[in-house]
């Protein structure tokens, strides 16, 4: 063992209790940092995942991103317009097949049409106002995961018979239908028909299955009382990551809004980015105390030392090699602490996954976390730069001191 | 024989808001082989003068030399370098690390000069100790040994880098008559048999007496420095 590790582990051995009690302190903090790390992100990155599957990663649909522009805006650069009703639209996507055949040639992932649509649900002398989606069973399962997310019947049911419909768990479940149940859906436009429950499904958010019924494209466009009509095409790309860069693409060449998942959660992901600032920060708060405990431990050490340091000098120790000493005991501390916080945030990571709860929102009833290597080398490495501060101040103290004048005081 | 310390005009003042002068204007060689005794009233400077000798402190004006080689123009990593190797302390009070067992006290000169392993240090360390009659203490700490024993373990440590000069501050200060008698055999054996230079700080008349030169400093300056007579030290 070389001399200033000898010298070091020798001072945090004899004083046991209180390299203990710093070391503790280490390890609290560095356990529940990475706790809270693993909990904070992984509920993030359990939250966007389940955002990511719920939701088609790029909504087209027939709005478009600019409003109209009115002739004489074009004509002059300032102009002011009163009294003027917009022009009637047609809604829709323009030529949707079209528009989806030449979106397939280098979108990478999958498309499918869809009709957004609302309607009045009446049964059993309810009504409830359900939003419908027209979909093609055949393009909706590379697109979302309602195929596996089925609970009675399959997407394929809704060929089953004529006016189709599978309605959320809890929709179901509260107006007390059941597959087979012919329920009566009434359309803003005025439509009103009879439709036949072919299925259920449960996506696991609340808010979907309460209030979501999907009906054949032909079904929906019935309701919306337009033939042909598309008002909405999916896209579920292969990297979700990309869905913003592809987003803007498919906007830029249809026309037409087009928004990705995380433009359509902006605000969430916002949230997310200041939940992270605000983690960060604790973290970084709970490790900077954890620090003082080293700072008190080594400062003791070289007030208690201060005989001990004239004599290394006197003897002809360097200045450097008496500070080694002291902040390799800190990083001793460090070290020592660091590593026992592994295990203690593991286990009170383990210990928080195990947790059950519920939430109102969705099913999830574990608290998710993310086991990462990244947070534990991010505690580790915090630890021991503190522990390197806590313990530079009192070494230079140390290296700083005057034999001469301890040997005077001590004869 | 070329002289191993030289002082010329050495001053040391207390800077503060009423300077205070330690040493002033002190001009002396200490040769090898020499035993001297630095000997004054409390207060007239001796262990103030024994420190700048010793490199401790630095002078205020005037130059120490070590081996003809001026030590104010040196760095203090290079002071410490040079106590390191060329000088050997030994205080009043032992001053060895309580945590270590003594072998390992006497090791700490070897292991930080780094000349030799730290296993070749400490088989030289138990040697030294043996010579002083302590081979049986060997994995003692200092405080399961009388005074008498840790002062020789103290200069068992002074000697470790096996250095010319030993300075010693009131090296019998707080021992009884018999470790005193004890300690100061060795510090004359190590001139004697060893070779050694031992400058030694002592109130004990009788004991600076018994060495070859006496120093004797007043107000911080250096009052007489003579050879004790072959008849002053048989008396």
């Amino acid at each position: 063992m070389s001399l200033i590790l000898n010298i070091a582990w020798t001072h945090v051995r004899h004083r046991a209790r209180q390299t203990l009690v710093a070391i503790a302190g280490v390890t609290t903090g560095v356990g529940f940092s990475i706790m809270m790390a693993a909990m904070m992100e992984g509920s993030q990155d359990d939250f966007i995942r389940t955002l990511v599957d719920a939701l088609p990663h790029i909504s087209v649909t027939d709005e478009m991103r600019e409003p109209t522009r009115q002739p004489a805006d074009i004509v002059y650069r300032a102009a002011e317009i009163h009294g003027l009703t917009p022009e009637a639209r047609r809604p829709g996507i323009k030529n949707p097949m079209a528009t989806i055949a030449s979106l397939q040639s280098w979108v990478p992932g999958a498309l499918t049409p869809s009709v957004q649509s609302k309607a009045v649900l009446r049964f059993a002398g309810r009504n409830l106002t359900i939003s419908v989606v027209g979909i093609d069973p055949r393009t909706e399962a590379d697109v979302s995961n309602l195929a596996t997310h089925m609970r009675q019947g399959t997407l394929a049911s809704l060929y089953r018979a004529s006016n189709a419909i599978l309605l959320g768990d809890r929709l179901a479940g509260k107006i007390g239908a059941r597959v087979n149940s012919n329920i009566t859906l009434a359309s803003a436009k005025g439509a009103i028909m009879s439709a036949t429950v072919v299925g259920t499904f449960h996506s696991g958010f609340r808010m979907t299955d309460e209030t979501t019924g999907y009906v054949l494209l032909k079904t929906a466009q019935i309701l919306e009382m337009q033939t042909g009509i598309v008002n909405e095409i999916r896209v579920r790309t292969r990297d979700p990551m990309e869905a913003r860069l592809i987003s803007e693409r498919i906007g830029e060449q249809t026309g037409y809004k087009s928004i990705s998942w995380q433009e359509a959660q902006e605000d969430l992901l916002s949230a997310i980015t200041l939940r992270n600032v605000l983690m960060y920060t604790i973290v970084g708060a709970i490790l900077l105390v954890a620090s003082f405990g080293t700072y008190n431990i080594i400062s003791t050490i070289t007030h208690e030392k201060t005989r001990d340091i004239a004599i290394l000098k006197s003897l002809g120790f360097r200045t450097q090699t008496i500070r080694s000493i002291f902040i390799i005991e800190a990083v001793l501390v460090g070290l020592v602490g660091a590593v026992l916080g592994w295990i203690f945030g593991y286990l009170l990571t383990r210990g928080l996954a195990s947790l059950e709860f519920k939430t109102p929102f969705s099913d999830y009833n574990h608290l998710p976390v993310l086991y990462s290597m990244k947070h534990y080398l991010l505690a580790t490495g915090v630890a021991l730069v503190s522990s390197l501060v806590a313990g530079y101040f009192p070494a230079r103290a140390a290296a700083r001191l005057h034999p001469v004048d301890i040997i005077r005081g001590a004869t | 024989m070329s002289a191993l310390i030289e002082a010329r005009g050495v001053t040391k003042v207390l800077s503060g808001i009423v300077p205070v002068t330690l040493v002033q204007g002190i001009n002396l060689t200490i040769m090898p082989r020499e035993f001297i005794a630095i000997t004054g009233p409390s207060g007239s400077g001796k262990s103030s003068l024994l420190y700048l000798l010793g490199l401790l402190d630095l002078p205020t004006t005037g130059d120490i030399l070590i081996d003809g080689r001026s030590t104010t123009v040196m760095t203090e990593d290079e002071r410490a370098e040079v106590r390191l190797s060329r000088i050997g302390f030994v205080f009043q009070f032992h001053f060895l690390l309580p945590e270590f067992s003594i072998t390992e006290n006497v090791a700490l000169p070897m292991r930080a000069l780094g000349k030799l392993t730290s296993r070749a240090a400490t088989l030289r360390a138990e040697e030294l100790l043996a010579s002083f009659g302590l081979g049986d203490h060997r994995h003692k700490t200092p405080d399961q040994l009388s005074g008498g024993q840790r002062q020789r373990v103290a200069v068992a440590r002074a000697l470790a880098n096996d250095p010319p000069v030993i300075l010693a501050d009131e090296p019998t200060g707080s021992l009884d008559t018999l470790a005193t008698s004890q300690v100061f055999s060795i510090l004359r054996d190590l001139v004697v048999l060893r070779g050694k230079t031992v400058v030694a700080v002592t109130h004990d008349l009788n004991l600076a007496s018994q060495m070859h030169r006496r120093i004797h400093v007043v107000d911080g300056r250096l009052a007489n420095d003579g050879v004790v007579t072959a008849a002053a030290r048989t008396h």
